[in-house]
């Protein structure tokens, strides 16, 4: 007996193994890591200033997280270890909640003003960012 | 930051990813919901741990527990998809709420963790 028999059915779907998709999730989540640690060496803020490379990068992770579940959802297109390595792995690696809610409990004590500037931008730059995604996908993604 | 750290982040990031994924399939199992509890714990444990290492850690150590593990075992990208997929799909009391205990429950998280520490 080969080790990998035909499937019945030739359209289904190759569900990969566990291991295989832990095993992606983890070396996306270091790419997406270094990505952001990158990132915020770029773009250094004041202690007590805007966070604007969490922002970037939260934007920027959100943004193409949309793009990536309507080319691999809606358009079902990909290797099936797409979504995992880079979904799961390197754009949740990339985006951070923890930064921008650390990073604004800091700010709350002493500029109470900044500290819900920031919590609002991120919000809502984040959820316009997936809506683009999504839409720039539906419109000009492959069918 | 040193080579050691940027080592260091990326080890971290290799263990915190792998543990959202693992954590929020552990969640999402507990209980059939529309409210996507997954990724909220993990946020909120994160912003929790977080907040405790900015308290405590520095370096190398912070690179590893901090910007490594903290950094990917939490998800923006995720938290802003799924909140706008519940929008679209009709359930915008479900967004909000899912918006507000976020980002009220991780600031609090991270100010418990800062408190504990500090």
């Amino acid at each position: 007996m080969p080790d990998h028999p035909l499937p019945v059915d030739p359209d289904q779907p190759i569900s990969p193994s566990t291991a295989s998709v832990l095993t992606v999730i983890a070396v996306g989540g270091a790419i997406g890591a270094l990505a952001r640690a990158g990132v915020a060496e770029a773009l250094p803020h004041p202690r007590d200033g805007f966070d604007v490379a969490t922002l970037v990068t939260n934007v920027v992770g959100s943004l193409l997280l949309g793009m990536l579940m309507v080319y691999v959802v809606e358009h079902e297109r990909g290797h099936p270890l797409l979504r995992p390595f880079v979904g799961v792995g390197v754009l949740g690696g990339f985006t951070t909640f923890s930064t921008y809610t650390v990073h604004t409990r800091g700010l709350l004590g002493h500029d109470l003003p900044l500290a819900l500037v920031e919590i609002v931008a991120g919000v809502v730059l984040c959820l316009v960012a997936v809506a683009a995604g999504v839409a720039l996908m539906r419109r000009w993604g492959p069918r | 930051m040193s080579a050691l750290s940027w080592l260091m982040v990326a080890l971290g990031g290799c263990a915190g990813a792998p543990a959202r994924y693992l954590i929020d399939g552990w969640v999402r199992g507990l209980r059939a919901s529309p409210m996507p509890y997954g990724t909220l714990t993990v946020n909120l444990l994160g912003s929790f741990v977080l907040g405790a290492a900015a308290a405590g850690l520095d370096g190398s150590a912070y690179a590893f527990v901090g910007t490594g593990f903290c950094g990917a075992l939490t998800t923006f990208s995720t938290f802003s998809f799924e909140t706008w997929r519940l929008a679209e799909g009709g359930r915008l009391t479900t967004a909000l709420l899912n918006l507000g205990v976020s980002v009220v429950g991780g600031v609090l998280a991270a100010a418990l963790g800062w408190w504990l520490v500090a």
